[in-house]
């Protein structure tokens, strides 16, 4: 597998008796934007929060399966979720910082919750992780002056990216993570993971086609719980190999 | 505009494109006809017939525009939309190698007869025949069809320079008869290139129906 890599072996998935994710194997190319993409209820959120145990989160939820973050199958016994989620970070549809804590401290939390090595200095590591997430310039003036709830939603967005880039994950998993952004603010996101991805594998659920061609070099499509087909973004989207991939990203689905 | 109705926009261009591909088949049937029949009132006919082609050239090309730009089509639908977007342009060259044609006719009928050493007919109708199968490879989305198409091409190019070395031992033998020789010559190379542009269409078909690129002997079937 190549640095930075996933690698995800007959990968099983339920809520309850509900089966959400059939045997799914992939490899996923590290240093690279992966996009996830499926009608509503394909399991394409489910396969994202079961690279970061998100998934049996929900009681009612279980997997089976091995995924390798690395050499490690995040699954083995001795691999707590606390430090998966510190190696595979999250952001989600709706931007969620902290509402009450400044910009400043939203970004250091997650470092402070993840065990920030004292004596480094955590002002730094803020500085670079919103300079990562393209927010440094708007912010800087405000950084413990103002909330997090201030900001306009892309910027929220963006300061929920930071809060994850700031414990250096090396995978960053992004639910739909603009759909609730204008498009000039979608556009900054989409701008950011083309620099992300120089150090860290990104994986994009996304309901928008056009999105996927845009920001991710391969694509997975994923119907009823399977993933059908997966391949480098353009051979997905100018000649795919199933028909059912195909009737999908024309329109034709259902 | 929903899918659905993308999809019957998308049809109706695909049928619109078969109507300007009549055109052009009309156009040539009609500068052959003009030529076999010495007839000055077909080579109008041809040069009426272009700026009927011309004003569909840009037409469609609206339609692909505002489908390319309004749909933003994936995979197979993209793949038609760039097929026809070629097909517009090589029909609209088809309709201007008629009218080059009914050029060259028109300038004959001014001269003093003289028969070509070229054997024209049968140029023009292996130039038609190829029009014609790669038209309706596309009316069938038929690729077997397309490459057969392909493979005509080198006949009609073996053809053209059959012509050049008669016609150039024509000129030695009747100097006289110069005019007229470069005309059918002319003709000829017109006939060639119609032949282009079917190849063209039969090709364009084959990267829509198989999403295979085949241009220039590249033999990918990916």
């Amino acid at each position: 597998m190549t640095a930075g890599g996933i690698r995800v072996e007959r990968l099983n998935a339920w809520f309850g008796d509900k089966q959400a994710l059939r045997d799914i194997s992939i490899n996923i190319e590290g240093y690279h934007t992966t996009a996830i993409i499926g009608p509503s209820g394909c399991g394409k959120s489910t396969f994202v929060r079961c690279l970061n145990r998100m998934h049996e989160v929900n009681p009612m939820a279980r997997a089976t399966g091995r995924v390798f973050i690395g050499n490690t199958d995040i699954y083995e016994n001795g691999t707590t979720p606390v430090e998966v989620r510190r190696r595979v970070g999250m952001v989600f549809q709706k931007p969620n910082p902290f509402p009450t804590m400044s910009i400043y401290d939203n970004v250091a939390a997650g470092l402070k919750l993840n065990g920030w090595e004292r004596g480094r200095r955590l002002g730094d590591a803020v500085e670079q992780a919103l300079r990562r997430a393209a927010l440094w310039d708007e912010v800087k003036d405000d950084l413990k002056k103002k909330s997090g709830a201030s900001l306009s939603g892309g910027q929220q967005q963006r300061l929920c990216i930071a809060r994850a880039l700031a414990v250096e994950p090396e995978v960053l998993l992004m639910d739909e993570p603009a759909s609730a952004l204008d498009p000039m603010a979608t556009a900054k996101i989409e701008d950011l993971l083309f620099e992300l991805k120089q150090s860290v594998t990104v994986v994009i659920v996304t309901h928008n086609m056009q999105q996927a061609a845009r920001v991710a070099e391969f694509t997975g499509f994923f119907l009823m719980g399977a993933l059908i087909e997966f391949d480098r973004t353009e051979q997905m989207f100018t000649k795919p190999r199933d028909k059912r991939t195909e009737d999908y990203v024309t329109g034709r689905f259902g | 505009m929903s899918r659905t109705r993308f999809h019957e926009a998308l049809d109706g261009l695909r049928q619109e494109l078969v109507a300007m591909g009549g055109m052009a088949e009309r156009a040539v049937e009609l500068a052959v006809r003009a030529y076999t029949e010495r007839d000055l009132s077909l080579c109008r006919e041809v040069f009426s017939g272009e700026v009927v082609i011309n004003s569909t050239e840009r037409r469609l090309d609206e339609v692909v525009l505002d489908l390319l730009a309004m749909q933003q089509p994936m995979a197979v639908d993209l793949r038609l939309i760039l097929a026809i977007s070629k097909c517009i342009a090589d029909l609209e060259r088809v309709g201007d190698q008629a009218v080059n044609i009914a050029e060259c006719v028109e300038q004959l009928l001014g001269l003093p007869e003289f028969e070509s050493p070229a054997d024209l007919p049968e140029m023009a109708s292996l130039a038609r025949m190829m029009l014609r199968r790669a038209l309706n490879a596309f009316v069938d989305a038929d690729a077997a069809e397309a490459q057969a198409v392909l493979l005509l091409d080198d006949e009609l190019d073996a053809m053209n320079d059959h012509a050049y070395t008669a016609v150039a031992a024509a000129k030695a033998a009747e100097p006289a008869f110069t005019q007229n020789l470069l005309n059918f010559l002319i003709i000829a190379r017109n006939f060639e290139r119609i032949g282009d542009h079917a190849t063209n269409i039969a090709e364009d078909v084959i990267f829509w129906v198989r999403g295979a690129d085949v241009r220039h002997h590249a033999t990918s079937n990916e």
